[in-house]
């Protein structure tokens, strides 16, 4: 998708708007709004339970995910229950996680977790919102698993050779999320100050929580 | 689609590729409702993720290069509601038609 429209300004979390958002109509536009009009139609949808499951994906975002990190640094009992079950803790803390299978993959001084979907997009979206765009490239779901360690490094993210790099290949039923470690430096922190150090790409395990 | 290794065009993992590109977007309402779709009707029954995931992997990687995301999502969905029989194929292509009628934009192209 090009990026190189004229004048567009930049939306408040600054990206670009894209083209379709004020561009002619398009055929898949059309396909959308025929499909919704028809689930409608027929009683299989109404118009409040579409705008309700918006309002519902667009409330979630990597804040969530960083409470459950956040409580997982501070509370050992929660921590092994997320290690445990990530599903069943995060439901605990109030997230609604679906029917899918979660599993929490825990960075340490000597392991790093990188989560990708080499098939398609599975990615824990019931904690972290939607994916980042370059989540579902080809190029991120080719490298993760062959050179991530070049990958990372594209991110931020240089590691030292001691350090034994996980991949973990999500799957439709599967997801993962990454429980990173805990910085320096933070012991007397509050959960909520804590919550705020930790980044979606921290979670995803492209980055490193943010120092205080 | 299936190369000599016997892999199918959408197992990606491994392959060679360039840098990640990171540029992103805001999602568009009508992105945003193509989602909500697929998570209402998978949780009505009316088809699966494995029957998603076949009709996106049958598009074949044409689809891939030339599409965006959500325009292979709506049309994965259309093809698991035709095949569940919850409309036809003649009434998406007259609603379709009609649609085209209202207006130009997305947002005169809506029924209110």
């Amino acid at each position: 998708m090009a990026h190189d429209h004229h004048e567009h300004g930049l939306s408040p979390s600054g990206h670009p708007y894209r083209s379709d958002n004020d561009g002619p109509l398009t055929y898949w536009q059309r396909m959308e709004i025929a499909v919704r009009e028809l689930l409608i139609e027929k009683g299989q949808l109404t118009p409040a339970e579409i705008t309700a499951q918006i309002d519902a994906m667009d409330a979630r975002s990597p804040a969530n995910g960083a409470t459950v990190v956040a409580r997982a640094w501070t509370d050992p009992a929660f921590k092994s229950r997320l290690l445990e079950n990530a599903a069943e803790a995060s439901r605990e803390m109030g997230f609604d996680i679906g029917p899918l299978h979660l599993i929490a993959v825990e960075n340490t001084q000597d392991v790093h977790n990188l989560i990708v979907c080499t098939l398609c997009s599975c990615y824990p979206r019931n904690l972290l919102g939607l994916p980042p765009d370059w989540y579902k490239t080809r190029a991120y779901r080719s490298r993760a698993v062959i050179e991530p360690r070049k990958l990372l490094r594209e991110f931020g993210v240089d590691l030292p050779a001691s350090v034994t790099v996980r991949v973990h290949d999500s799957t439709a039923d599967m997801r993962y999320i990454v429980l990173p470690a805990r910085p320096e430096g933070t012991k007397h922190m509050s959960e909520a100050d804590l919550a705020a150090l930790v980044t979606r790409d921290s979670m995803i395990g492209t980055g490193l929580p943010r120092r205080p | 689609m299936t190369d000599t290794t016997g892999r199918r065009w959408h197992d990606m993992g491994g392959q060679e590729a360039g840098p990640v590109p990171m540029e992103g977007h805001d999602f568009a309402l009508w992105e945003k409702r193509v989602d909500a779709l697929m998570v209402l009707c998978s949780g009505k029954g009316h088809f699966t993720v494995d029957g998603l995931r076949r009709a996106l992997e049958d598009m074949g990687e044409d689809a891939f290069e030339k599409h965006s995301y959500y325009e292979r999502w709506i049309a994965a969905i259309n093809q698991n509601l035709v095949e569940a029989g919850i409309y036809t194929l003649e009434e998406l292509g007259m609603r379709m038609d009609e649609i085209a009628r209202r207006g130009e934009s997305y947002a005169e192209a809506q029924d209110d």
